[in-house]
């Protein structure tokens, strides 16, 4: 996508349910069919508009979790409870219904080529869903940079894309991932069992002399305590970008 | 204002376009209050319907309150000393 595309101003696009995949018991893929969509870069996300009978509108944001596909847009969301949006999304939309979108958004918590690597990720949760569109696009690409993700979920079973990412690490020799499943883990885990802390990230990421370029997305809490420990094992805070999600669903 | 809660810049990038006609996230903005340097995208943002309130995310002074009301968003500068629009 040329840069140029980040210019202008953002309208409403009419997006229609194309596919949706159960990620995990509460997390779904929604993939979008949007006709006028100018592509997008790994990183962006979408702002969703619901409209009511009696006109009352609420808009959230999503990330992309696809990489760039003509008019495609992967959205996965987490059905938070009690949540005035997100268990719609989950819960009632079918294939052919349509819902209201704009974007791409944002110009900072995004990968391009022109930053270059090595790719230090860094996911909380559903902060995993712009961190997947990145290694996606990574993963298409003739030269990619070499990438390392650490995710954090609260169990193997709420672990969103595990299927993708267990095969891209056992494929590829520039792709790793470690894992924290911070709640409960599967028999005969030997994984990290524990919420992120400094000897965990100094073990599992790359080393400040090679200048990782890192992204730290999940709640709001989660992405504090990654920024603060990345910051004091010496990285550059301008080599550290993060987005926050809100509060955790726990 | 629990530490938990707010989220950053990044979250009003589209209030930011519709405001400047283009991307604006990762432009740099001037806390009037510190004097702070920092991308849009890592200022703090409290989401406080109907609106957003948005906090220099090193000394926590407020730059920006954007406002739903019955005729549009109102948008008030506070601490924002100034924004760098980059080619
Ligand atoms: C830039 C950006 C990108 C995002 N990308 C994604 C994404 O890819 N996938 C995704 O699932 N979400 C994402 N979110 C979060 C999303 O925008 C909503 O905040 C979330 O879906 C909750 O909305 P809701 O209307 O269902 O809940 P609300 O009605 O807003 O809140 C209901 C209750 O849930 C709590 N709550 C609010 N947000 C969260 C949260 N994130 N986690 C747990 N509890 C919460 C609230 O405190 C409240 O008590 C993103 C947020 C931002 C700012
Ligand atoms: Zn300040």
């Amino acid at each position: 996508m040329e840069r140029t595309a980040l210019r202008g101003r953002l309208t409403w696009l009419e997006a229609e349910v194309v596919q949706l995949v159960q990620e995990t018991a509460r997390v779904k893929t929604i993939v979008f069919r949007v006709p006028g969509w100018t592509g997008h870069l790994p990183g962006q996300h979408v702002d969703i508009r619901l409209t009511a009978e009696d006109g009352y509108q609420a808009q959230r944001s999503y990330s992309i979790a696809n990489a760039n596909n003509n008019e495609h847009v992967a959205l996965t969301v987490e059905a938070v409870e009690n949540g005035e949006v997100s268990p719609y999304l989950v819960d009632e939309l079918v294939a052919g219904d349509r819902i209201e979108l704009r974007g791409p958004i944002g110009g900072y918590f995004v990968w391009e080529p022109s930053l270059g690597g090595p790719l230090q990720l860094i996911a909380g949760g559903s902060g995993l869903v712009p961190l997947m569109a990145m290694i996606r696009s990574q993963m298409s690409y003739a030269s990619p940079v070499r990438t390392n993700l650490v995710a954090s979920a609260r169990s193997w079973e709420e672990l969103i894309y595990r299927d993708e990412l267990e095969k891209l690490s056992r494929e590829r020799d520039d792709f790793d991932v470690v894992y924290t499943l911070t709640r409960s883990q599967p028999h005969g885990w030997n994984g990290y069992g524990r919420r992120i802390d400094k000897d965990l990230l100094a073990a599992s990421t790359f080393a400040v002399e090679e200048a990782p370029l890192i992204f730290v997305c999940g709640p709001t809490g989660f992405v504090e305590t990654a920024a603060a420990i990345m910051l004091e094992l010496g990285h550059q805070p301008g080599g550290i970008k993060t987005e926050r999600f809100g509060p955790s669903g726990g | 204002m629990n530490s938990d809660t707010h989220l950053d810049g990044n979250s009003i990038g589209s209030l930011l376009q519709d405001l400047f006609g283009r991307e604006m996230t990762d432009q740099r903005a001037c806390c009037d209050a510190c004097g702070a340097i920092n991308p849009l995208a890592t200022a703090r943002v409290y989401v406080d319907a109907p609106g957003h309130v948005v906090r220099c995310a090193i000394c926590g002074t407020v730059v920006l309150v954007a406002v739903t009301v019955p005729t549009g968003v109102r948008i008030s500068f506070q601490a924002l000393r100034w924004v760098e629009l980059a080619p």
